[in-house]
């Protein structure tokens, strides 16, 4: 079973994918979308991606949610950090955050999180030593981000996907 | 573009918002790459545009043709999605770029890497 589908929700996503950009239920795409699903997760095999199992969906729906919110606000907060930019200076500046998370995928979300979210810029990683630099373009209190992120992304992916 | 005309008010009302809203933003964050004088600061002023404005303009497209053919139109959902996975990769490359290339000229604005090798400065010729 394992030798037939190593990457089973990857098949299963890239399917509904085909089956969402073709929006068609017919069952010719049925079979060629569950063929490409099925063969993608193969090649997959040869990159030796982190195998990762999700747990706790409840987790999931609540990062989703986090997530969404702090994109509407920190939108707002750098729309209006630019349109103030004429009269006040932007007081940005570098961030060090120390990560317990090592999860490649895990990691690989977090990013997507912090760049999704605009004002938070993922700059680099060190994989030795878990510090994570992060530039932020409204720096109010270092120690106050380094807190949020860690409390409210770290922690629900360390126990989505640890 | 004729049948764009055959879309009812109470659904072109929403639609010309959201796409009003897209755009202001998309410019604003357009504003903001000549505002904003550090090139970490330019970093963050297009994700304006690859957040919110392409999720409020994908978002009055799906109306749109919704309310035109009949039906609920998935399309847009899966380019928010890929901008959003794939954004970041650009983003780390030109970070790290810029990174790389202000520890080797020195500047005192930049942290130092906190461990492994520090870049090989006698190999480039600045």
């Amino acid at each position: 079973m394992r030798y037939w589908f190593p990457y089973p929700l990857l098949s299963l996503s890239l399917f509904a994918l085909w089956l969402l950009i073709n929006q068609s239920i017919s069952p010719g795409h049925i079979l060629l979308g569950g063929m490409l699903g099925i063969s993608w997760a193969w090649v997959m095999v040869n990159l030796q991606a982190d195998r990762t199992r999700l747990r706790k969906f409840r987790r999931i729906a609540v990062l989703t949610g986090h997530v969404a919110i702090d994109v509407l606000r920190s939108n707002l907060a750098v729309m209006r950090v630019i349109l103030r930019s004429g009269n006040r200076p932007v007081n940005s500046g570098f961030v060090t955050i120390d990560l317990s998370l090592r999860d490649d995928n895990a990691l690989a979300l977090l990013a997507c999180i912090l760049t999704a979210t605009p004002g938070t810029a993922w700059l680099e990683f060190d994989r030795q030593t878990g510090v994570l630099m992060i530039h932020v373009l409204d720096l109010e209190n270092g120690a106050r981000w380094s807190d949020l992120i860690k409390r409210r992304y770290e922690t629900p992916l360390k126990e989505i996907f640890e | 573009m004729s049948h764009l005309t055959d879309l009812p008010v109470w659904a072109a009302i929403p639609v010309c918002l959201l796409l009003l809203a897209g755009s202001a933003i998309s410019l604003i964050g357009s504003i903001g790459l000549i505002r904003l004088k550090t090139f970490y600061g330019r970093l963050h002023a297009p994700t304006l545009s690859s957040s919110a404005g392409t999720i409020l303009i994908c978002l009055a497209s799906m109306i749109a043709f919704a309310v035109l053919q009949n039906r609920w139109i998935f399309h847009e959902v899966l380019i928010v999605l890929f901008v959003i996975l794939t954004t970041p990769v650009t983003l780390m490359l030109l970070g790290q770029a810029a990174l790389y290339r202000d520890r080797i000229e020195g500047s005192t604005d930049v942290p130092r890497k906190t461990t492994g090798p520090e870049p090989d400065l006698s190999a480039i010729d600045i």
